[in-house]
């Protein structure tokens, strides 16, 4: 996954400090009113010279509010900005850039048809008596390039010819150009692979090693970990922490500050399952050779029934088996009352089974596909006339489930390998939607999910279980399975050792019952 | 506000707006069909008309002149056939070595039925049938052994293309099987329609019909997922194993149209007809723009790899230049293009 694993953290920077820097940019109790909602409510913000400040919030927060008051685009109703401990107002976006604050936006703004050069002195183009100098700006450009580190980007280029990181660095070098000392960066690694964020990380402490202070929203708490030093969190438009060193604040507590509850909370409440609910999927002594035997469960409408067990217990193979995936070698499935035919996913799939594989990218994807051939992968077929596809119905399916899933960002058309691992998911659900399964059969469900759209996958699993879909979740974490289950299965050495209540049973038990299991 | 600063705030505030996702959508878009497929086949059809330059710059007249151009057009037509089926398979992440091989033995079935048993009172439809058999059983045989024996597609389709090349000369006894007396045969054939050889008409006829078939079925769909990503394919409810098996069938197909072509371009049946063609219809396929390990596939530029091949063997044979100085240019160009298609591909990757 995306997830950039370093335990280095910039802290130092700060603390080795004898004296306490003085701050950069102040923003104190900003208010900003809009008709009908009040999006900011009292938000205090304090950024260092040379330090990577990170914006953490829930979607509502006021993050996105907060960086346009600071860009120029928005007003504050109250409140004062102070730069060098000298207040100051910002009436609109030029007198921003002016004061040596920048902003990129998650939707880079740069101009393909335009050169990397005219691109980065867009809006304030070089020029003697009326004649644009280009030599200039050139020669300016390579300089901003070089100390970006990319030298081997050529003023010359257009900038549509470049990927997605590239064209990150340009607008970095567009805000060196106004002499920026804040860059604001929201969100900027949404559109890079692992590869692209670790040189994205690269030039950011580049910058902060030149005293330009960065202002890093993110949703990836990994990557905060590894680029941060202090954070700030948001909450309902109201700053709720400040100035939190990142390498003392567990992520629990993060969490905590941003969702306003203990982390063993996130998890959505459950309905009932109506007794009288209908019998989805019947699985019956179920078995594979040499990895497990006898297994035999029930799963009703509306209900979504857990697979608690250590790593080569067997769960996946069961789900896998369940699908078609593998060729069982015992027992029977069933869904909706008829018996499926062993070892064909074509079948499970017409019977309205979905499976989100543990592996999205080796197992779910066609990474380098547009998303919404991605979403209707399972049913273009259904779409088609005559075997002929029939694209924009494809699109208009994909696009309702996209929005109905919330996915970020909303637009089909990118290749799935751009969408961070929470998104991925959704769009792996929004197949099975788009399909109409009443089965869903979801393996690790949140693996490489940052910890923000977990609840989200959490909160739609639930909704999906709550309109009459039959779920199965297998996990290795236990108190996700715990929480997200009505009901659950625990697998030992291909067996199942226990069944029951979700809530009958906690992490302790399960754990007892696996060694139990297993030592048997 | 200045126009400066309408620009700067359209720029800031654009982005910002909830709307932007569908225009970020629209100018992405514009923007692959520039730089992506359209834009490789620009820079196919810019080494074409390159080729074209060099060729009136050196031999005048004689490259210029509408015969010249149907002579490139006619050799083209059954590499070109060939290369429209390849170009499925190994956009659904296979290969095919065998199909210079089964060519020739279609050539060779086919002649021996006009040449022997039922020379005098058969249709000569039934070659053409025979032909079109002959091609899509050893393609079946390929796929059945690729999807359902688990054969590396490498390893099955050389043994194919060992196997086919020995039988045609089994059959032929490595004769030259003449079929001039199937006056009607070549006549179809070899006759021209509005001015140009029935050949290239087929030629265009397959071109158009692979193209429909890959961007706008569900067939071709199916081939673009199983090659992309077979095990997500497979987990999404694609049948895998069955189309990887229609691949073969459909390059199968191909060969055997391939193979009427080459009995009428030659007018003769042989276990030689269509040696190493397999190398050229590969090289064409990935000059054209088809990634080698599957999940895209692009038939017009298979179509002018095929052109650009072609062109440059006419250009070198009108200035009486060797068959080794084309080999080494054929070489040169098959190393340029793939070192091109993987900064390609890198960038779509990383766009």
């Amino acid at each position: 996954m995306t997830a950039v694993k370093r335990s280095v953290s910039f802290s130092h920077m700060v603390n080795a400090d004898p004296q306490p820097t003085r701050p950069l940019l102040q923003m104190r109790s900003i208010v900003k009113q809009f008709p009908g909602a009040r999006a900011l409510d009292g938000v205090d913000l304090d950024i260092l010279p040379g330090e990577v400040h990170c914006l953490l919030g829930q979607n509502g927060a006021g993050k996105s509010t907060l960086i346009k008051v600071l860009a120029g685009a928005h007003q504050p109703n109250e409140g004062q900005i102070l730069i060098d401990g000298e207040v100051v107002t910002i009436p609109h976006p030029v007198a921003a850039l002016k004061l040596g604050v920048a902003t990129m936006y998650q939707e880079l703004d740069v101009v393909d048809g335009l050169t990397v050069a005219e691109n980065i002195y867009l809006g304030h183009e070089l020029s003697t008596a009326g004649f644009s100098s280009r030599r200039t700006a050139a020669r300016n450009t390579r300089e901003l390039m070089k100390r970006l580190g990319h030298p081997e980007i050529s003023p010359h280029r257009e900038v549509g010819e470049l990927s997605a990181a590239g064209k990150q660095i340009v607008s970095m070098a567009r805000a060196l150009s106004h002499d920026a000392r804040v860059i604001v960066m929201d969100e900027p690694s949404a559109v890079l692979d692992s590869e692209e964020v670790e040189n994205l990380f690269r030039v950011v402490r580049q910058l902060t090693g030149s005293g330009v202070a960065i202002v890093y929203i993110s949703h990836r708490l990994e990557e905060i970990r590894a680029i941060g030093d202090r954070i700030t969190v948001l909450k309902d438009g109201r700053t709720v922490a400040q100035n939190l060193a990142v390498s003392q604040t567990p992520t629990a507590e993060l969490i905590k500050l941003m969702t306003g509850r203990a982390v063993d909370n996130v998890f959505p409440g459950r309905e009932p399952v109506a007794e009288e609910a209908d019998v989805l999927l019947a699985v019956e002594s179920l078995g594979l050779e040499g990895k497990f035997a006898d297994v035999s469960f029930e799963v009703r409408a509306g209900e979504v029934l857990g697979f608690a067990g250590l790593v080569g217990s067997g769960r996946s193979e069961i789900l896998e088996t369940v699908y078609g995936a593998r060729r069982a070698t015992q027992g029977t499935v069933a869904v909706g009352g008829k018996k499926l035919r062993g070892g064909s996913v074509a079948a499970a799939v017409d019977a309205g089974i979905g499976l989100c594989p543990e592996e999205r990218k080796s197992q779910g994807l066609l990474l380098d596909e547009p998303v919404y051939r991605n979403i209707t992968l399972s049913t273009f077929a259904r779409f088609a006339k005559a075997g002929f596809l029939d694209e924009r119905a494809e699109r208009a399916a994909a696009k309702e489930q996209a929005v109905s899933l919330d996915l970020r960002p909303a637009g089909v058309e990118r290749n799935a390998r751009t969408l961070s691992g929470g998104n991925q998911q959704k769009a792996l659900l929004a197949r099975w939607l788009v399909h109409g399964c009443r089965v869903l059969l979801l393996d690790e469900p949140t693996r490489g999910v940052d910890v923000g759209a977990r609840a989200e996958i959490y909160a739609l699993i639930r909704d999906l279980a709550a309109s009459g879909a039959a779920v199965l979740v297998v996990s290795s974490e236990i108190d996700e399975v715990l929480g997200l289950s009505d009901r659950v299965l625990v697998i030992s050495e291909g067996r199942v050792v226990h069944e029951g209540p979700a809530d009958s049973i906690d992490e302790h038990g399960v754990l007892d019952l696996v060694m139990e299991g297993s030592a048997a | 506000m200045s126009e400066q600063e309408v620009a700067r705030a359209a720029v800031v505030d654009g982005p910002g707006h909830a709307p932007s996702s569908e225009v970020h959508d629209g100018r992405r878009s514009r923007r692959n069909l520039f730089s992506g497929s359209v834009g490789r086949n620009i820079g196919l059809v810019v080494a074409l008309v390159a080729l074209c330059i060099v060729g009136y710059a050196t031999a005048g007249e004689n490259f210029a002149n509408v015969n010249n151009l149907l002579t490139i057009l006619r050799l083209a037509a059954v590499l070109g056939v060939l290369s429209i089926g390849m170009t499925f398979v190994i956009t659904g992440g296979g290969i095919d070595l065998s199909v210079g091989s089964v060519m020739g033995l279609a050539t060779v079935w086919a002649s021996t039925l006009a040449t022997q048993t039922m020379a005098a009172d058969t249709h000569w439809i039934v070659m053409v049938g025979v032909a079109l058999a002959v091609g899509t059983a050893c393609g079946l045989i390929n796929g059945v052994l690729v999807a359902y024996g688990k054969v590396v597609a490498f390893m099955a389709t050389l043994a194919m293309m060992v196997g086919a090349r020995g039988l045609a000369e089994m059959i032929s006894n490595r004769q030259t099987q003449r079929v001039t007396e199937v006056d009607a045969f070549l006549e179809f054939f070899r006759a021209d329609l509005l001015g140009v050889p029935v050949l290239v008409w087929m030629f265009a006829v397959v071109a158009v019909a692979g193209w429909f078939l890959l961007n706008r079925t569900t067939f071709g769909r199916r081939t673009v997922a199983v090659g992309g990503n077979p095990e997500a394919a497979r987990l999404a409810g694609i049948k895998v194993k069955r189309h990887t098996m229609y691949l073969y069938g459909l390059v199968g197909l191909t060969t055997g149209i391939a193979a009427v072509m080459m009995l009428a371009r030659t007018t003769a049946g042989s276990s030689t007809n269509g040696l190493f063609y397999e190398l050229d219809v590969i090289a064409a396929v990935v000059v054209g723009g088809t990634l080698l390990v599957g999940g895209r596939g692009t038939i017009v530029g298979t179509v002018l790899g095929v052109l650009i091949f072609t062109t440059l063997t006419n250009v070198f044979t009108q200035n009486n230049m060797s068959t080794s100085a084309q080999a080494v240019a054929k070489g040169v160009i098959i190393v340029v293009a793939v070192l091109l298609q993987q900064r390609f591909a890198s960038r779509a990757r990383s766009a």
